[in-house]
């Protein structure tokens, strides 16, 4: 294999990685922050319960979020140098800030909260986990904000080949920015909402001690599931019809589209040909693209091969058509797994309308657990198509991917740390795995228990 | 002072905060296996340093961030030049991170020796390999016109290199120590106490070593001259003291004046290499500089405004989170980890 593919490949798998889970933790530290709350609000045990038991959970999986986030820092340096140097100026500021604004506060704050619970008062102590919900989402942010640079390169100049800032507020206040973070801010919520609901059906199905517990954890569930859902949905509406304005070659990607067409057919099931640029077999609805792209029943969606020789013309010969089956099957994966999880969300929501959730769960019920897969095939095959679905671009426009690695770095030195990273990161999928269904089966009455006293869990272990 | 030297010593700073506050948790990491005779013990100790850890860790993440924003090339030719050692690196801050959090959420004694051997390595190669990377960096390494370094992995292991791991890892193991005796009792503060007394004298001949070594294979007599000037000698004396205090059966002012002696040593450092932030071995016209390797003076200023705001909050709440802690850890305490 080349430097390239190589390069590319561990990006991502260590990507794909970390952000497996990132969305988790931007959305389970805010049900954390408000269950806590509400037990200093009301005195009430039940929430500290849940506070206690879901909090376990989002510290196993908040730990690895971490440990892969560091990788993510370094990577750019390691095996993309070259962008590094082109980028730096851009590209480094936010991240920078990321580490002083945020990461500082969510590492020490979350230490502060698991470590305070008797060393704090009950207010001070929600109001830790109250930092480390806000400041990981705006850690959140300002990683999007170097990611849209990559998108929609803006505020900028191009000095002695390397881009340089121009504007501070025109990267920050990047157009990408106002649909990329709402529309994975919403699918955090959506996340941290399909694994508490999947986790407490469980135990409501079951039947367990802790029934009351995780019938209100699954009333709040099904709430932040519908805002959640119906955010992603919305938010992911308006960054599609922004991506037909900035990387209209993406959009012509994911739907398959070879010539340009108006008014757009959307495309329901494509079996194409991709050397050729042609379908083999479709299902398509007259005029329904261009509906989406702007919601009005024509306008002109511009298909592969017209920008293919526009780009030609524009940037010199080339290819300029990203992989179009992975993009279009991520695509509907990702739309895919939202529709499933937008009525699942509702019939959540029905549910806890009425008394029935306690005393007679319904059979539906069991299947929620099933449902915690949706969001991370959303999450995964999503980030697919924004970074798959931009070849052969690493900054849109400015500089292609080949462009970008590390010249110095061969195939010998890239295979070990492709094969080491993807060792290790089994490994630890292994056992995070493990122990969140291990603390998820428990109820919550003996994590209590093994919390308060130590010496019970120590005398387990003396060997 | 322009903003190029402005962001030299703020990165200074950064690696200043992550040597004196992750330097000890390294070292409670690394005698993990030779104090914690039981499982309780090991728990206890790891608890010292529970809720810090990770916040220390996130200054070696910000200069690493810091580094790209404010000198790109640096950043690009650092990381992609000592390719197999940062991987080493990242691979052990990734075990060493999981492990704090899995070890003690399994009762089985399979799963927790498993994860305390992650703390034992995950703790004692970083120090290792950042003390031999910063060696390599001031003592000079292959870096050709283009800024790419065109040396090896091999050619990171030289003696001096080696030592300079080395001694860092026995450093930091005595830091930690220390560490340990203040914030625990009994038959562990005594034990903690032990290790100290049988490593120090190591640490002091290394450093002697070290310090020769530095003399030898870089240009630290061109830089400060044959008497370096008052921080590397106030290095030496903070170490003088620290063993003194000791002696003196004052842990406590022990560990002020190694970390002192950290700081200052740190700065040494970086008072060697300025006004380079890389030194090539290949002929001085190729050094990366705090000039040649910069962004743009747009970008340092934003930068700056950005970080001097900053810092000082990082600098007020990490404060306050060792005093939220301050209390010493017994066998009764509530261990979370």
């Amino acid at each position: 294999m080349d430097p390239v593919t190589l390069a590319r490949l561990q990006f991502g798998v260590t990507t794909v990685y970390h952000f497996f889970f990132v969305p988790l933790t931007l959305g389970l530290s805010i049900m954390v922050a408000i269950m806590e709350t509400l037990y200093v609000r009301s005195g009430r045990e039940v929430y500290k319960q849940m506070t206690k038991f879901w909090g376990k959970l989002f510290v196993i999986n908040f730990a690895m979020g971490v440990v892969t986030g560091i990788v993510q820092e370094f990577q750019f340096g390691m095996n993309w140098s070259e962008y590094s140097r082109f980028v730096g100026d851009i590209f480094g500021t936010p991240l920078a800030i990321e580490a002083l604004l945020a990461f500082f506060l969510e590492s020490t704050f979350l230490g502060i909260w698991l470590f305070g619970w008797d060393k704090l008062s009950k207010k001070l102590h929600a109001a830790t986990i109250w930092v480390v919900a806000i400041s990981s989402n705006i850690s959140a942010l300002w990683i999007l904000i170097a990611n849209s640079f990559m998108q929609q390169p803006v505020g900028y100049e191009i000095v002695n080949g390397r881009a340089q800032m121009t504007s501070f507020g025109e990267v920050v206040f990047n157009p990408n920015i106002w649909t990329q973070f709402p529309h994975v801010f919403s699918s955090g919520l959506a996340t941290a909402a399909f694994f508490v609901l999947g986790i407490s059906a469980y135990h409501l199905v079951r039947a367990g001690e802790n029934c009351d517990m995780h019938r209100r954890s699954f009333q709040m569930a099904a709430v932040f599931g519908v805002l959640g859902v119906v955010g992603v949905v919305m938010t992911g509406h308006s960054q599609a019809q922004h991506i037909v304005q900035i990387q209209p070659m993406k959009i012509a990607a994911a739907e398959a589209l070879w010539d340009t067409e108006d008014p757009a057919a959307l495309s329901l099931f494509t079996v194409g040909n991709e050397r050729e640029r042609r379908d083999v077999f479709a299902i398509r609805i007259p005029r329904l693209l261009s509906l989406l792209a702007f919601n009005q029943l024509d306008g002109k969606v511009q298909g592969i091969n017209d920008l293919q020789a526009q780009y030609e013309e524009q940037y010199g010969p080339g290819n300029y058509v990203p992989p179009v089956a992975v993009s279009y099957w991520s695509f509907r994966i990702m739309v895919g797994a939202g529709m499933v999880m937008l009525l699942a969300a509702f019939y959540a929501l029905f549910l806890t309308m009425g008394e029935e959730l306690l005393e007679r769960p319904p059979r539906l019920l069991r299947y929620f657990p099933l449902l915690i897969a949706l969001p991370y095939l959303a999450n995964t095959f999503g980030w697919l198509l924004t970074e798959l679905g931009r070849a052969p671009w690493v900054v849109y426009g400015l500089m292609t991917i080949e462009q970008g690695i590390s010249i110095n770095v061969g195939v010998g030195m890239l295979l070990t740390t492709l094969i080491g990273f993807t060792l290790i990161y089994g490994t630890l999928m292994a056992a995070d795995i493990y122990l969140l269904a291990k603390y998820a089966r428990k109820d919550s009455g003996d994590l209590i228990r093994l919390d308060d006293t130590p010496e019970t869990a120590v005398s387990l272990a003396s060997d | 002072m322009d903003l190029n030297t402005l962001w030299f010593i703020l990165i200074t700073v950064l690696y200043i905060g992550f040597f004196v506050l992750e330097g000890f948790d390294f070292g409670v990491g690394i005698l993990l296996p030779f104090l914690g005779k039981d499982d309780k013990t090991r728990r206890m100790m790891i608890n010292t340093i529970g809720p810090h850890w990770d916040g220390n860790e996130v200054w070696l993440l910000t200069a690493g961030g810091a580094t790209f924003a404010a000198f790109p090339h640096w950043y690009a030719t650092m990381f992609s030049g000592f390719y197999l050692p940062l991987f080493l690196l990242l691979f052990a801050l990734i075990l060493r991170g999981v492990a704090f959090e899995f070890r003690s959420k399994d009762e089985n004694p399979r799963w927790r020796k498993t994860w305390d051997w992650a703390i034992f390595f995950g703790s004692l190669l970083p120090p290792l390999l950042l003390g031999v990377a910063f060696a390599n960096i001031v003592r000079g390494v292959p870096i050709d016109a283009n800024m790419t370094y065109v040396g090896g992995f091999f050619n990171l292991l030289n003696p001096y290199a080696l030592l300079a791991g080395i001694t860092t890892v026995v450093v930091f193991t005595v830091y930690g120590g220390l560490f340990l005796s203040l914030k625990t009792t009994g038959k562990l503060y005594e034990s903690a106490l032990k290790s100290i007394g049988r490593m120090g004298p190591i640490s002091a001949v290394l450093i002697i070593a070290l310090v020769i070594g530095t003399y030898l294979s870089t240009d630290i007599t061109m830089r400060l001259g044959i008497n370096p000037g008052m921080i590397p000698v106030g290095a030496a004396m903070a170490i003088l003291a620290a063993g003194a205090f000791f002696q003196r059966k004052q842990p406590g002012w022990s560990f002020v004046m190694m970390a002192l002696a950290i700081v200052l040593t740190v700065i040494s450092l970086f008072e060697i290499l300025f006004p380079r932030v890389m030194v090539s071995s290949l002929g001085a016209e190729f050094d990366l500089t705090i000039y040649n390797a910069a962004s743009s003076p747009y970008t340092l200023r934003i930068m700056s405004i950005i970080a001097l705001t900053l810092v000082p909050f990082v600098l007020a709440y990490q404060g306050w989170s060792y005093w939220v802690f301050r209390k010493r850890i017994t066998e009764h305490s509530r261990l979370e980890y």
